[in-house]
């Protein structure tokens, strides 16, 4: 099967101009500037069934139809602020087939009737975003940014702009505030950024996986899409494999295959001959899955993984294996959170610094059973309660793992044990 | 020297990218502009942003405390950045962290005694694939390094204090 | 009007406003939601996630848009799984809201308990105890016990000097933003921020001097804990064990409805002192807003040397006196001087004081001279602001000139409500000799050299300004300027607006920013300043009340020491006073009773806080009892009886008592009730809103 995304795995150079021009590069740009209403774009990805990528799984198409007609100018922002620990796809596709994701920003700013968009990247892709802008250069020049592009009226700028260490910036709203010069803080929504975003203006935001799956689908059509994939999860998904696996990677497979397939076939199993324990399938976000076979035969899709008691959020499969005691990787998952807490709302703010004193304590081999209890009902009292999903996400380990792996507690209150 | 009358051309650049009323969010690439030199951002120059931008200087002292990458105090040249984070710690990035202070003699959070590393600890770079890993941050610049050893990595702090390394 | 929305909280039937948040709506409806980010003159944030509550609303049929009906006919509503947060969301026709439920009252111990986790919870050694939201939650929904390890308690630096007014207890900042959002929403001075973040998160200031805002008082006030203490209160007393008057602040003539609070003092020698000044809510004048002149003055005033007995000057000495005496004298040489005897006055005095003597000076023949350096008193009268004139009503369509004057030191909540006007929408132009700190909110900044006032006001920026306003204001102060010069702007400025029609209705009209809080009163009872004081006062018997020329001017000490005979009345013992043949000692304004006529024309009483210094009496008693010794009969009893005198003589007063200056109404937003945690600690006015005068204009036509 040859890639739809990470194409660079099958096309050498195709980070080249030159070499994406040979291979169709911005082909699918000009059909939809030059022969294309912005509302038929918009129709097409609406059709492809495109979910965005980013972890919410929301309909692309949808999203770019909700954008207000009354309120000029719009804008189009490539989340590639990518921080979610255990994912590591967009830099990929950013560092190696460039050209394809700068494509899918121009088509969606199009479609949106943008003439502005950015590229907000984490601040450690220091190197990415100078790639990016001398990619960006390039195509000024080649004449698919600037004025009056393929001989319309429709003009187009890109623009990158970085972060500076943060995760919470990759929440659509904290994003936004951050690009606007502020602390990266989540706004309150509603309202969405499709009616008030940057500058307060009608705003796209999206992933950058999602935007790179734009120029197939414009170019090839929405039934070529939803070729790949299941019915209600259409496409090809970029899944990031980390953790105790043999072959960490990037893996493009459509949506729906299962995590045996991701992690035994392609990922080489678990290495050193232990056996997995659990698969955290949404990065440190994610709930912890109990690896049994059950599990490993699920498909990789939005509607199958919560069935074993998870979401597929942006399919960062964290694999664990059976030397890891879940305690520890709490702590990690805690520690990770309290230190990306944006502050704003208490019980995140506060629940988060509470629980890291507790899995410290219960990890430390200090703590009794009440210790475990009370981690339990501090991490459900912040459920349901914060303002962006941050607070929740910090949440979902933790009281999977309790329920899931109750005997990891046990044995560190008995053992007394201090190192994991 | 201001910030303006220094890199003229830089501070003209990134005005450029935002709406000529949306000056504001030109303090992030402008903060990075004042680390160039210094690697963090001085009293003076925190005071230049704020006019430039037409903020106040709490306003832009509250953005540099938000983010990480924003320093308001002087370190070695070079902040090893290594992710301890639960990805490659389940790829031994604990362990790595652990032998490269013992090699070097510091701690997490201090810098080797000629001033050119401060070694610190991070939260996930996506390069999780790749651990042990970690990033450099000197002056503007970041740059990654993945796979690494820990014997690559005092191989690559002798090439920095050598000078032929430089971050790009 | 607006479109009204019905809905339902707690199963009250609510009628409000559509664009209302639910929190108001509750609030209107009598039902506290507690909050603590939230506060109901800023932009809503949801951070503290302390009003959450349970929100339904009514099912629509996707298909056909119209309302899903239960089996009996009545709307089904669909609440959200989540709860919501009340601060943030907008009401909506046929929303049911639950505030009383138990995932409510679970989520509120909840939230309860996250903050006190890195709360220090030393209420018996805080200022803000007694009246503290966080401590009144906390013991009415509170966790019995802190499940959270003391050990673990996240410390913070206490005690932290913002500035020089302002102290910063880390520990106790609950991250609610108020005191930032404050600043940079309502003010304007983004003087504080956050810096780090999560639990990390703290207040932080960077200005040089630090806290670098004349607002920065308010902030205590609106602290849901006690986070930020003013430096002079701190560890002053504790709220329950003070009294309460209602006052206005004497600082400027804006006019703020102010509370002093008073305490008996060991310290002070057992005397009862003021120990704080809290705004009292009037939404016309000072909303809920005090600066921190009105709000930290009262401590220079305190140490001052008071007089507390008569004085007679003997063989060239001051010699206390018993008043029947000194009264005696000071009658005997008025009566004698009759057209040479000269009244100088200031307007520090309240219009019963002013009264009298003007009506002393008439009886004598004499002169009533005001002690001000500014003139234009007689065009403010004549075009002051309409009655009704609020600058919360100013906005877009609205023309503000400055001119002139520094608001920012000279009248601060006038500076404050400008630039507010400015925030929505409405066109600035200040002209000034210099920059001031409002030139940033400006449409047009104008500077002119000394002398080019006048001319200035012809600026094509201004003429069109006002040419296109519907409403236009302009307030005009006396900087770099002398009594002719402040006239002719005056003059000039009353001709702007004038000729484009700008007088006599709400929202138009001139504006003096006056030295004193009651000057425009004084103007109003007829006093006027001459341009040769000192001639004025050359071989006169003169009786100065509340006025100090001997401090202020070599020449008008010397001036003095030409007259024929000096009685000074005052409160504190002056430069003055020390040259005076008679020294009557006066009560301050905050230990009697009276009114004052702000710059806007509004008349507000202020009622005793402290009691009289020593043998004091009351300015206006004075004048009567010596008047009455002359012979001419003036009111010596209350001051309220002195005020139907007024209305009875003075063109605009008809009509008015202290009764209708005492009237309130139903002010939103609701404050200083049991739930500080809603508006803060300012007071609510119980004690009236005053009452603004026609101007002549008006009442001419
Ligand atoms: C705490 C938090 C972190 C997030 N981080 C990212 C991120 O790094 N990259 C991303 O694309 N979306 C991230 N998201 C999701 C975005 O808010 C948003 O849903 C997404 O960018 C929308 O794009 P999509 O529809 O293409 O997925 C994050 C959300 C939350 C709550
Ligand atoms: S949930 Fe956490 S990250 Fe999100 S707003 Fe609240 S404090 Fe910030
Ligand atoms: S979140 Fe509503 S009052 Fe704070």
């Amino acid at each position: 099967m040859a890639y739809v995304l990470l194409r660079h795995r099958d096309i050498p150079d195709i980070d080249r101009i030159d070499v994406y021009k040979k291979n169709g590069g911005f082909e699918a740009f000009e059909k939809a500037v030059a022969a294309m209403q912005p509302g038929e774009v918009t129709e097409v990805v609406k059709a492809s069934g495109l979910r965005g990528r980013g972890g919410a799984g929301f309909p692309t198409g949808m999203k770019w139809a909700f954008m207000d007609k009354n309120n000029w100018p719009h804008y189009v922002v490539a989340n590639a602020d990518e921080s979610e620990p255990g994912t590591f796809k967009d830099r990929e596709i950013m560092e190696r087939n460039p050209f394809q994701f700068l494509e899918g920003v121009a088509i969606a700013s199009y479609a949106v009737g943008a003439n502005a968009a950015y590229v907000y990247l984490r601040g450690e892709f220091w190197q990415v975003a100078r790639f990016l802008d001398e990619k960006i250069a390039e195509m000024e020049k080649a004449g698919f940014l600037g004025d009056k592009l393929f001989g319309t009226e429709y003009s187009l700028r890109i623009y990158t702009h970085l972060g500076a260490g943060a995760y919470i910036c990759g929440e659509e709203t904290a994003l936004l505030e951050s690009m606007e010069g502020k602390r990266g803080q989540p706004r309150v929504r509603p309202p969405f950024p499709p009616s008030y975003g940057l500058y307060g203006k009608p705003t796209v935001v999206n992933n950058v996986e999602t935007l790179a799956n734009v120029p197939f689908i414009v170019a090839n059509g929405a039934d070529a899409y939803r070729k790949y994939g299941t019915e209600k999860s259409p496409g090809v998904k970029v899944f990031s494999l980390s953790g105790n696996v043999n072959k960490p990677g990037n893996y493009e497979l459509p949506l729906g295959a299962t995590f045996r397939e991701l992690i035994f076939e392609h990922g080489g199993g678990i290495p050193d001959g232990r056996k997995i324990k659990a698969i955290m399938p949404a990065g440190a976000s994610s709930s912890l899955i109990i690896a049994n076979d059950k599990a490993l035969d699920t498909p990789m899709d939005y509607e199958s993984v919560p069935d074993v008691g998870a979401q597929l959020g942006s399919a960062s499969v964290i694999v664990v294996d059976d030397s890891v005691d879940m305690d520890w990787l709490i702590n990690k998952t805690i520690e990770f959170f309290k230190h990306e807490s944006c502050g704003k709302c208490t019980p995140c703010r506060e629940g988060t610094y509470w629980m890291a004193h507790l899995t410290e304590r219960i990890h430390s081999g200090e703590a009794t059973m009440q210790d475990v209890d009370l981690l339990n009902d501090v991490a459900r009292q912040i459920q349901g309660k914060t303002l962006c999903a941050l607070g929740e996400f910090s949440t979902m380990a933790v009281v999977t793992a309790i329920e899931r792996f109750p005997e990891d507690f046990e044995k560190r209150l008995a053992s007394g044990d201090k190192h994991g | 020297m201001s910030l303006a009358e220094k890199y003229p051309q830089e501070v003209k650049e990134i005005f450029a990218k935002y709406p000529p009323e949306q000056k504001r969010s030109a303090v992030m690439p402008l903060l990075y502009l004042a680390q160039r030199e210094e690697g963090y951002v001085t009293k003076e120059a925190m005071q230049d942003i704020a006019d430039l931008i037409e903020i106040g200087v709490t306003e832009v002292a509250a953005i540099i405390g938000f983010y990480t990458l924003y320093h308001d105090e002087k370190a070695g040249k070079y902040r090893m950045q290594v992710c301890t984070d639960l990805p490659c710690a389940l790829r031994g990035a604990d362990e790595f962290l652990a032998n490269l202070c013992d090699n070097l003699g510091i701690q997490v959070g201090e810098t080797t005694p000629d001033g050119l590393v401060t070694l610190e600890e991070v939260k996930c770079l996506a390069g999780c694939d790749k651990a042990p890993m970690f990033q450099l941050q000197s002056g503007e610049g970041i740059e990654y390094h993945e796979n690494m050893t820990v014997d690559k990595t005092l191989e690559l702090i002798e090439a920095l204090h050598k000078g032929d390394k430089e971050v790009s | 009007m607006a479109k009204q929305v019905t809905l339902t909280i707690d199963e009250k039937t609510v009628t409000v406003p559509a664009g209302t948040l639910v929190v108001d709506a509750a609030k209107m409806a009598g039902i506290d939601i507690p909050v603590f980010c939230y506060h109901p003159k800023m932009e809503p944030v949801g951070m503290c996630r302390m009003c959450l509550v349970e929100i339904g609303r009514p099912a629509i049929d996707r298909a056909t848009g119209k309302p899903v009906l239960n089996e009996d006919g009545t709307p089904q509503v669909r609440f959200f799984p989540k709860l919501e947060t009340a601060c943030t969301n907008p009401v909506s026709e046929g929303m049911v809201v639950k505030t009383t439920t138990e995932k409510v009252q679970e989520g509120c111990k909840d939230i309860l308990e996250f903050l006190l986790t890195s709360h220090p919870l030393d209420c018996p050694v805080c200022d803000k105890g007694g009246e503290c939201p966080l401590q009144n939650l906390t013991l009415a929904h509170g966790p019995t016990g802190s499940r959270f390890l003391f050990d673990e308690k996240h410390h913070a630096a206490k005690h932290i000097p913002l500035g020089d007014l302002i102290y910063l207890d880390r520990e106790r900042c609950i991250q609610c933003g108020r005191c930032i959002r404050f600043q940079s929403e309502i003010v304007g001075e983004p003087v504080l921020g956050f810096s780090e973040r999560g639990r990390n998160t703290e207040i932080v200031t960077c200005t040089d001097p630090g806290f670098d805002s004349i607002f920065s008082g308010n902030t205590t006030d609106i602290c849901p804990v006690g986070a930020l203490t003013t430096a002079n209160f701190r560890f002053g007393a504790r709220p329950w064990e003070l009294k309460s008057a209602a006052s206005i602040c004497g600082e400027c003539p804006v006019g703020c409805n102010v509370t002093f609070n008073t305490r008996r003092e060991v310290k002070s020698g057992g005397e009862i002192v003021i120990k704080r000044v809290m705004p009292r809510q009037n939404e016309q004048v000072n909303e809920i807003w005090i600066c921190d002149k009105g709000r930290f003055a009262h401590h220079h005033a305190q140490d001052n040397a008071r007089l507390g007995k008569p004085q007679v000057r003997k063989d060239g000495k001051l010699h206390s006196a018993p008043w029947k005496a000194a009264l005696a004298l000071a009658a005997e040489k008025l009566g004698a001087a009759k057209k040479d005897a000269v009244v100088l006055a200031s307007g520090r005095l309240s219009n019963e004081d002013l009264f009298n003597l003007k009506q002393l000076a008439d009886g004598l023949g004499g002169k009533a001279l005001l002690y001000s350096g500014m003139g234009g008193g007689d065009l403010t009268t004549q075009f002051g602001v309409g009655q009704g004139t609020n600058f919360a009503d100013m906005g877009a369509g609205t023309a503000i000139l400055v001119v002139a004057s520094d608001l920012y030191t000279q009248a601060p909540i006038w500076w404050l409500r400008v630039k507010q006007a400015t925030d929505r929408g409405a066109t600035l132009i200040v002209a000034n000799p210099g920059e001031t700190r409002l030139d940033k909110f400006a449409t047009h900044v104008l500077h002119y050299a000394a002398g080019d006032e006048t001319k200035t006001l012809a600026a094509q920026e201004i003429t069109k300004a006002f040419a296109e306003a519907e409403n236009a204001v302009v307030l005009f102060g006396s900087d770099g300027l002398d009594l002719n010069g402040s006239q002719s702007l005056a003059q000039s400025c009353a001709d702007l607006l004038r000729k484009n029609g700008h007088v006599g209705k709400p929202n138009n009209g001139l504006i003096g920013v006056w030295k004193n809080a009651n000057d425009q009163g004084a103007r109003e009872l007829g006093f006027r300043p001459v341009e040769k004081l000192a001639a004025a006062l050359k071989g006169k018997t003169v009786y100065l009340v509340a006025a100090d020329p001997a401090d202020d001017e070599a020449k008008l000490a010397d001036a003095l020491k030409g007259a024929d005979f000096v009685i000074v009345q005052e409160i504190v013992s002056t430069e003055t006073a020390k040259m005076a043949d008679v020294v009557l000692p006066a009560q301050a304004f905050t230990e009697c009773e009276g009114t004052f006529t702000s710059g806007e024309r509004r008349v507000q009483r202020f009622h005793p806080a402290l009691p009289p210094h020593g043998e004091s009496r009351p300015d206006h008693v004075i004048t009567a009892q010596i008047a009455g010794q002359i012979g001419i009969d003036l009111e010596g009893g209350p001051a309220a009886l002195v005020f139907e005198r007024i209305a009875a003589t003075v063109a605009g007063f008809d009509g008015l008592t202290y009764d209708k200056l005492a009237e309130v109404s139903e002010q939103w937003p609701i404050v200083g009730r049991e739930d500080l945690y809603y508006g803060g600690t300012s007071y609510e006015n119980t004690q009236g809103l005053g009452v603004q005068l026609a101007p002549a204009a008006r009442r001419d036509a």
